[in-house]
Formats: C-alpha cells, structure tokens, sequence
C-alpha cells in the first residue's frame, strides 16, 4: 500500500505539487493523468525520492519511505522512467541486470531471471542479450527499460509514460502485455500518462491532475460518469464518454437470453467492441460464446445503448 | 582481413620509423645532401633510439600527471559538494596554458636544478588545461535520462560516477588526452635547453653546428611521433564511441 499524505512540492515560488493526497492499494493499476506540466512526473518522484517534498509523507506499507536511505529505497521500486533511459555502454542484458546486481546477487541467478525477462516480452535472449540499445529499435527500448525495472522483482512498480512513444498497434501490445505482467506477480503499478483511453483502460484508479492539484482520484467508472470539474470532464472527452464507458466491461456482463445469428464475440471482448461490431454489420443482435466457445447468449444495441447511458449517481 | 590502404601506410610509416632508430646509418644517402663541408650526417652524440625513448618518457610522466589530476579536479568540480570550486579551478588551470613553457621552465630550475625535472614541470602544467576542459564537458553533458536511469535503479554517487558517467564521458576525456599528449610531444624537446635528455638534443645540435641534417631527424621523429600517436589514439576514441552508439558505422 502506498500512502501519499498531503505531498507538496515548490520550486523557489512556483507549486509544482500542491497538498496531494492518495492511497494506493495494493496489486492494483493507479494511473495518474493530467495535461503536460501538471505535476505528473513530479509526484511520482517523490515516491522513489528522486524528488524530495516540500512538505508532506509518503508511506510505503505503512513506512514513512525516508527510513531507507534513498538509493536502497530505490532498489526495491522499479522505475520505468520516461523515455527509457537505457544505458547506451551497457547491453541489453546488462542494462536489464543492473538492479540485481546492486543488490548483489548471484551471478546464475541474475542470468536465469535475465532471460526470463527477455522471454516473457517476446524478445530471443541470445539475440537480443548482447545488443546494444542503440541496436533495438524504439518499442523494443521501451520494453527493455519495462524489463530493467521489473528485474529485481519489485513489489512497487514506478512507470512514467511507458508507452508514449510507440505506434498504436505496439502500444495496446505493449498494455496487453502490462496488464498480463501486473496480474502474474502482483505488482503495485503507478503509471503516468495524458492519454484518458489509456488511462481508462488500465487503470483500477485514475488520479487526475491540473496545475499541480488532485482534481479527482476514482475509478475510471467513477470518473466517467461523475467528472469532480469541468477540467476532468473535458480530459474525458463528453463526446466519446459513453463508449469510453462501455470499454470497462466484458461483452459477459451485458448478456440476455436467447440466441442470434451470425458471427459470434468472445464473452471477454468489451462491450464497446460488441457494440462496435453490431453497428458495422447492421445487425440487431450477435451472439456471445464463453472461453470454451459455448454460446451463453446474446448481447443486442438495445441493451448495450441503455448500458451506455449516464449511470444514475 | 582486408588490409586497406590508411592501416597499409600506418603500419609502413611505423616500421620506417622503428628501422631509422635502430640503424640509423642506412639513411645517410637520404640525408647528405643536407650537410656541408664533411659534417656528420647521422646524429653521432648519443642514440636516437635512446633519446626517442627518454622522450616518450617524460612525456608519458608528464602526461600520466595532468591526466590525474586534471580528471580528478573535474570530478570534483562536478559533485554537489565540490561545485563551488568550479570557477576557481577553471581560471587556475586556465594560468597553466597561458603561462608560456620556456617562462615555465626558466622559474622551475632555480627550484629544482636542471634536467628532467623542470621539462616534467612544465610539461604537466601545460597537459593540464586541454584533459580539464574535456573532462569537464564529459561530465556535464551527459545525456539527462541516463543520468536520471542511474540515480533511478538506486546506485550511490560514486556507483554512478565509476559505472555510468565515466564510461560515457570517457571518450571525450581520451581526446583531450590525446591533445595534451601530441602538444606535449612537441614542447618537450625544449626541454634539452635546461638539458633534459628528449630529442629537443639533436634539434639544438644541428642548431648549433648549424646542420641541417641533424635538425630534421631530430624534428621528423618527434612529427612522426606525433602523428602516430595521435592516430592510435583516436582509434580508441573511436572504438569507444562506436561501442555505446555515439557515433554510427561507418
Ligand atoms: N527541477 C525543477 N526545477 C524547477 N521546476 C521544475 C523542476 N522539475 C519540474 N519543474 C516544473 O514543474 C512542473 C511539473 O513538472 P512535471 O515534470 O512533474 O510535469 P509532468 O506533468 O510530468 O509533465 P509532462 O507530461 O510534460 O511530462 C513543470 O512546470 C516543470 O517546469
Ligand atoms: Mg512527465
């Protein structure tokens, strides 16, 4: 659990961070999103302590997270920094070992956890191992600045726009991919962005930030339906917010009775896609099939119009 | 291998180099038209091999010297605590240059006596400036998110400054070496005024005899040198660059 407790941050006169508070639970996915210089980059420093606060605490599992010294604090974050921050005289591999090996493990050890790493994003370790960053291309960095920061497995996981550089094909990769890893070990994921679709995608929570203020920290259903400012309401987009709504559930949820004809959709597509795909072949219902492909009913415009309606508050 | 033409000519020009030192008598046809009235054409008051020797010496010690200290000075200048050093550091070293050798040398033997010891004096003080200057750019321009990737994954100051910024800056550090070392190669054989043993000998005894002959083997070596150290030296830089993708294949 990560408490932030009244965090301000000035630099000379200016605010950067003004009297922040949040509590992040744990194994959870908290976005933080805001429009550039708002304060985004700088509040997530203070966890780690890159950043030290004008004023304020920050707890991590209920310890004021100044009782380590700064750089063994830092050890146990992983920290994903915006714009990979690779070093360029080091490998890949070496790149990815550097966590451990401050923390001074062995060598098999950070060789075995190396490879699994390069594995679990898809890239070949005898390939990629002895390249140099310079060697990769720009998603590939991305992944490997990912990989350094989840190595030394963290329990905390810091990510400052991770994917702010990728096309829109590896980036919802690259989310997939997240969001599988943050289930499989658990991490506690803060994550930076000014992307709301993202932000809505995986975020359990989204904290939205202007000009150094917390306007709103809520569900990404909370934040849909009942904007705390015009700002938020604005960063939501009116336009698109109720199919932004309908992506935060499963085609399962929306499920009646009764059968339709055509092409099926798998119940864990969402509910935006279901709809989406109704529009476009002009039918009036479609069928919905479970993992194991067994029809469980059906999801209809009707139903999923009335879904995307304003949520009663 | 494909041996292309630059390596060709370097490794001819150092093998006609190695082969003056050791016999240097094989050369005499080139140089007699250089030389009147029956003087001696090679150099005939000590080895060349020798003074080439003495020569790299002196300015291998005088370099090691600035090298040290003038990389240590900027990583101190470059931490937190030694900041405010920065100026004063900068214009000390700055006296170094400007103050000419020759002075440098006339004001150290009265100090220490004549010979070796003055020429490394000067020598040291003037290699300084160019390694500082360097380091100094090295050390402050590395690139922010680097920087911060270090700090990031939790090294401490002096993890950071060995394993990261070092490393990164070292190419830029080996060229101002590299010119230290081949200003240092020429301004060593003034030394033989306040009589150090470098090549500047058989300069001064040409000079004296007024022999050409002796003036140009004594001024091609020390060129030769030069230029030959000067080209292994940005290989390295080179190398180096190449390996952390500063600089592209070429
Ligand atoms: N070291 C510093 N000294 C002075 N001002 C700073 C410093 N670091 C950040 N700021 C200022 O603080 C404000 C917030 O910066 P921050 O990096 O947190 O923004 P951000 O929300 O991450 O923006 P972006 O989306 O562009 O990354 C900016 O106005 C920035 O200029
Ligand atoms: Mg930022």
């Amino acid at each position: 659990m990560i408490e932030i407790e009244n965090i301000t941050k000035r630099y000379g006169a200016v605010t950067v961070v003004n009297d922040v508070s949040l509590v992040v639970q744990p194994r959870t996915i908290t976005v933080i999103v805001g429009t550039s210089g708002s304060g985004k980059t700088t509040l997530m420093r203070m966890i780690n302590r890159l950043v030290e606060p004008t004023a304020g605490v920050i707890k991590l599992d209920g310890e004021d997270n100044r009782t380590l010294p700064g750089y063994e604090l830092r050890r146990r974050i992983g920290y994903a920094i915006q714009g990979h921050g690779l070093f360029p005289h080091r490998t890949v591999a070496q790149n990815i070992a550097v966590v451990p090996e401050l923390l001074g493990w062995d060598k098999a050890k950070i060789d075995a956890r190396v490879r699994e790493l390069l594995a679990l994003f898809q890239l070949d370790p005898e390939t990629f191992g002895p390249r140099y960053p310079h060697e990769l291309s720009g998603g590939q960095q991305q992944r490997i600045g990912v990989a350094r920061a989840l190595a030394a497995e963290p329990n905390v996981l810091l990510m400052d726009e991770p994917f702010g550089a990728l096309d829109p094909v590896i980036r919802s990769k690259a989310q997939e991919d997240l969001l599988a890893i943050q289930k499989r070990f658990g991490t506690t994921i803060i994550l930076v962005t000014h992307d709301m679709e993202e932000a809505i995608h995986l975020g359990h929570k989204i904290a939205v930030m202007d000009g150094g203020n917390l306007l709103q920290y809520a569900t990404p259903a909370e934040i849909l339906a009942n904007p705390a400012t015009d700002f938020v309401a604005t960063l939501v987009g009116t336009g698109d917010r109720p199919f932004r709504f309908l992506s935060l559930s499963p085609a399962g949820d929306a499920v009646e009775p009764g059968t339709a004809e055509g092409e099926a959709i798998p119940a864990s597509a969402t509910q935006r896609d279901a709809l989406a795909e109704l529009l476009w072949s002009g039918r009036p219902a479609l069928p919905v099939v479970n993992e194991a492909g067994k029809a469980i009913g059906r999801v209809t415009v009707d139903g999923l119009v009335k879904r995307a309606s304003r949520p009663a508050a | 291998m494909k041996l292309r033409l630059p390596t060709i000519l370097r490794i001819g020009i150092l093998a006609l180099l190695i082969v003056f030192l050791l016999r240097p008598d094989w050369f005499e046809p080139i140089f007699r038209p250089l030389t009147q009235n029956n003087a001696p054409v090679i150099y005939n008051q000590g080895s060349l091999l020798t003074l080439t020797l003495l020569h790299l010496r002196t300015v291998a010690i005088a370099t090691a010297g600035a090298t040290i200290v003038a990389v240590a000075l900027a990583i101190l200048v470059t931490r937190p605590f030694g900041a405010e050093f920065l100026p004063l550091s900068r214009s000390l070293v700055n006296i170094g240059q400007t103050f000419p050798p020759v002075a440098v040398l006339a004001l150290a033997v009265p100090a220490v006596g004549f010979g070796e010891k003055p020429t490394l004096i000067a020598l040291f003080l003037y290699g300084l400036l160019p390694i500082f200057e360097n380091s100094l750019t090295g050390l402050t321009t590395l690139p922010p998110t680097v920087t911060d990737a270090a700090r990031g994954v939790g090294m401490t100051g002096w993890q950071r400054l060995v394993k990261v910024e070092l490393p990164l800056a070292m190419p830029i550090i080996l060229a101002g070496i590299r010119l230290s070392v081949t200003i240092n190669l020429a301004t060593a054989t003034i030394g033989s005024t306040v009589a150090a043993k470098t090549l500047g000998e058989v300069i001064i005894a040409g000079l004296q005899s007024n022999n050409l002959s002796f003036v140009l083997q004594g001024g091609l070596i020390v060129g030769v040198l030069a230029v030959m150290i000067y080209d292994g030296l940005s290989a390295m830089e080179r190398f180096i660059s190449r390996r952390m993708g500063l600089l592209q294949q070429s």
